[in-house]
């Protein structure tokens, strides 16, 4: 007699069957052991499950060992891991949140467990959102903090941008199968993470990006980190959602201020109104955990003076808030020529930063 | 009885003699043009009959035939017409003094005997000058437009009649001459001064000027773009001899000549971005010049340039890059030339708002990617210049402050283009803009400190290696502006100004 499958197939199987996490709850909860799923009568299975005729119909059609044995191989081949909740290497972080995924799919590095940071955002965001969030994550990622994300246009493509330029680890946790590229002009972004990070996934191989599924992998996103930062969102965005994921789960919540008038802050605007820790330096964050405190170094406070000119520093000291190149002009009464070479020179020393529309602010 | 009168055709911008020959003879009174005529030319016959007859003289009653040699050249426009007229009658005896072998007779009859003007007068006369020609029968309409090619006779005739009388040496008719006098100062109305702001879309529309260089807007409506470049001739030197010659000639072909004068100023062409292929690079059954080449030697601005179809905007790959456009149609294969300076304009997406935090932008992801993307690489490869718009705060357009008046900054971009055309002496082009690949470490030679500068950049922006180039070239034009020999490192910073937005939007 062939020897069936053992309980962590057995959750493979069921995930390769498009079964969620709370359906393979369900069924677990049922059963002695998972894997006497294969031994049942079909009578057993409709009664002692208390699932959905569908999914009851999609176990009985598809007992076949050989379909699983087919899948896993394939998993394989593609380099994709696959973790279980039976398995060691399940992450401390998702033990206890609601709702945890009971299947992960790796690509990529093996799933780090350090200390990380999950920054999210709207999808389309304004330049004081990239600056602001580039300039977080890269301040993160330079001590070593794994930044976490959901590889979507807009903030969460550029957070794992930063932390892949300051050579830090990566996660991104998708809404589809980790084999999709989505979306797919983020195709060097997915090689990049796949080289030097991890892209994970609870949805089998070929899941297309269904809209639904997004709101659900940003429970495993703030799961998986130990405390989020919302760089822009708006009244209503997915967001949002993460944030509230993450009080459900006990994390931190970090907010980006912005305009009171600029739709694309309102949503974080009012998360810091409910409570939210609003972020105007990384050392907000800093202070949160002991485990980073001792590992950040004086480096960002590091000083440059004494390397500009007279001029330069004049500059420097405009640019504390946001200014126009046009501005600059008026207020220094230097022609635009000049201004426009000490910008690039500043810019390039990494001193300061366009953000676009011909405004620069200090970094 | 037999004569025989020179005339011309165009095709393009280059003439080709054509000999009318008339014979008439016994026979049935006849009138026939052999020699690949087109139907303006067969309709001639009726026109110079009749111009003939009410000139006062008479209409041969014979068998006529006319034969345009080469007959294997197709031949059309009315401009034969008078050279038809004037060798029927020399051959019926009406004109007796001998017609010199270098005349040209070129004009089109009206049926009392007047001559009508014909587009293309000054290609004509000048591609005849250089075969040999001397002595110039023109329309008295074009007359202007000629005149100002030197060591040539331009006899300029009102009427038939006229004709013959001069050929006959019953009357004088001296040869007109102007001098080419470009220092008649455009009457524009619009000048930079008026703009308030904009420092750094000035500076660079002064550098793109000077180096010839194409330059990209992009902002949100309203920001000053389409103002900027509508502005943009006030500050170009004016054409000199050669160039004004090389522009006339393309209006005079399409017509478009005003006043039938010699084009002066810079022309400024935008077209609406609904414009066809065909209109922009040229085209027809005999193909004639499209707005490119009716920018030659000046500005085509194209503004909300992703608007345009595709395929127009890829068209214009070619002649940005060769400076000519050649034309190929079933009757004929033509080059025109399309030296021009390219000002695009355009929004950030298509609704405009993008990045605006005041306003929402409505456009989804993919309808502003597809609006980006109609701007293909190869295409923005060949645009040296970008740079973002930001709208104008009310601030600053009420601001006390004197913007710059164009005149001043016209003498900065004279000078930079002087130091070009001094540098540029000895070979083919005419501008930075125009250094070509294998030549750039020639003109362009860096320092180590702008090499290190350069290498920074490059680690930063993450320039591709083809935008290297493109930096030494814009960077060779603000040291001209500057009259410094060498590329400083402020000129290869400020450069890299113009290339960093790249990045943000492609």
């Amino acid at each position: 007699m062939k020897s069936i499958p053992s309980n962590r197939e057995t959750i493979i199987w069921l995930s390769s069957m498009d079964f969620t996490s709370n359906s393979i709850k369900t069924i677990m909860e049922n059963l002695n052991e998972l894997n006497d799923i294969w031994n049942l009568s079909d009578l057993e299975i409709i009664n002692k499950l208390p699932i959905n005729s569908n999914l009851q119909n999609k176990i009985l059609g598809n007992r076949k060992i050989e379909d699983l044995k087919l899948y896993i191989e394939n998993v394989g081949n593609l380099g994709v891991k696959i973790i279980t909740i039976l398995d060691e290497n399940y992450p401390k972080k998702l033990q206890n949140i609601p709702n945890r995924p009971k299947i992960l799919y790796t690509k990529g590095k093996d799933l780090g467990m350090d200390f990380s940071i999950g920054i999210v955002g709207s999808r389309k965001c304004t330049d004081y959102g990239k600056w602001s969030c580039s300039k977080f994550s890269r301040e993160l990622a330079e001590v070593g903090v794994t930044i976490i994300s959901g590889m979507a246009t807009g903030i969460d493509s550029i957070s794992h941008r930063q932390a892949l330029e300051s050579n830090a680890y990566t996660v991104a946790v998708l809404g589809c199968g980790v084999d999709i590229v989505y979306p797919k002009k983020h195709l060097g972004l997915y090689n990049d993470i796949i080289e030097n990070g991890t892209l994970v996934s609870e949805y089998p191989l070929g899941t297309p990006p269904k809209p639904h599924n997004f709101p659900m992998r940003n429970r495993i996103i703030s799961g998986l980190s130990d405390g989020v930062v919302i760089v822009e969102a708006k009244e209503k965005s997915g967001s949002l959602i993460t944030a509230n994921y993450a009080l459900e789960q006990g994390k931190d919540v970090f907010a980006i201020p912005g305009n009171i008038n600029s739709i694309f802050s309102s949503g974080t605007n009012k998360l810091i109104k409910d409570g939210a820790i609003p972020l105007l330096n990384i050392r907000d964050i800093i202070e949160e955990y002991d485990e980073i405190k001792n590992r950040f170094t004086c480096k960002l406070l590091e000083s440059n003076e004494g390397k500009f000119t007279n001029t330069e520093i004049k500059l420097l000291d405009m640019l504390d808030e946001p200014t126009h190149s046009d501005d600059i002009v008026y207020k220094m009464e230097i022609d635009i020529a000049t201004i426009n070479t000490i910008l690039v020179e500043l810019e390039l020393k990494g001193v300061i930063k366009e953000v676009g529309n011909n405004i620069f602010i200090r970094n | 009885m037999y004569s025989k009168v020179k005339a011309c055709i165009l095709q393009g911008l280059d003439g080709y003699t054509i000999e009318v020959e008339t014979d008439l003879s016994k026979g049935m009174p006849q009138f026939n043009i052999v020699g690949l005529a087109d139907i303006a030319i067969k309709e001639s016959k009726e026109r110079v009959r009749t111009a003939i007859n009410n000139s006062g003289y008479n209409f041969p009653i014979s068998r006529i035939t006319i034969n345009l040699a080469p007959a294997s050249l197709k031949k059309d426009g009315s401009q034969i017409d008078l050279a038809i007229a004037v060798s029927i009658l020399e051959a019926n005896k009406v004109i007796k003094k001998k017609i010199t072998e270098d005349t040209l007779f070129l004009g089109e009859l009206f049926l009392d005997g007047r001559i009508n003007n014909i587009s293309g007068a000054l290609p004509m006369v000048i591609s005849m000058r250089n075969q040999g020609f001397k002595k110039f029968i023109v329309p008295a309409g074009n007359k202007n437009e000629c005149a100002v090619i030197p060591d040539i006779d331009i006899i300029p005739v009102d009427n038939l009649k006229m004709v013959v009388e001069y050929l006959n040496e019953e009357i004088e008719i001296n040869p007109y001459m102007i001098e080419f006098d470009n220092s008649k100062e455009a009457i524009l109305d619009m000048d930079y001064s008026d703009m308030k702001g904009q420092n750094a879309l000035k500076r660079a529309l002064e550098i793109s000027a000077a180096g010839f260089h194409n330059l990209l807007m992009i902002g949100p409506p309203g920001s000053g773009k389409t103002m900027a470049a509508k502005r943009l001739p006030s500050i170009l030197p004016e054409l000199d001899f050669e160039e004004s010659i090389e522009v006339t000639k393309i209006y005079s072909v399409t017509g478009l000549l005003k006043d039938n004068e010699l084009i002066k100023f810079r022309p400024f062409r935008s077209p609406h971005h609904t414009a066809s292929g065909v209109s922009l690079i040229g085209g027809g059954r005999i193909p004639k010049p499209g707005e490119i080449s009716l920018a030659h030697k000046g500005v085509l601005f194209l503004d909300e340039m992703p608007e345009f179809s595709k395929n127009v905007l890829e068209v214009l790959r070619q002649p940005l890059e060769d400076k000519t456009v050649t034309i190929s149609r079933a009757n004929a294969t033509l080059t025109y030339p399309a030296d021009f300076i390219l000002i695009g304009g355009m929004n950030p997406c298509p609704c405009g708002n993008l990045s605006n935090p005041l306003k929402e932008c409505k456009c989804s992801e993919r309808s502003i990617n597809n609006y980006l993307n109609k701007m293909s690489s190869p295409l923005l490869d060949r645009i040296d210049i970008h740079i973002e718009v930001s709208p104008v705060k009310y601030k600053d357009l009420d601001s006390k402050v004197a913007e710059e008046k164009s005149e001043t900054i016209k003498q900065r971009v004279i000078k930079a283009r002087e130091i070009q055309k001094k540098r540029f002496e000895d070979v083919n082009i005419n501008s930075n803009s125009q250094i070509n690949d294998k030549d750039i470490k020639k003109y362009c030679v860096l320092d180590k400190e702008c090499e290190e500068i350069m290498k920074l950049a490059f680690e930063k922006y993450k320039f591709s290696a083809r935008t290297y180039n493109k930096l030494l070239k814009v960077a060779r034009t603000i040291a001209d502006i500057d009259n410094s020999r060498d590329i400083e490192r402020e000129h290869i910073l400020e450069s890299i100004r113009y290339k960093t937005i790249d990045k943000k939007y492609w």
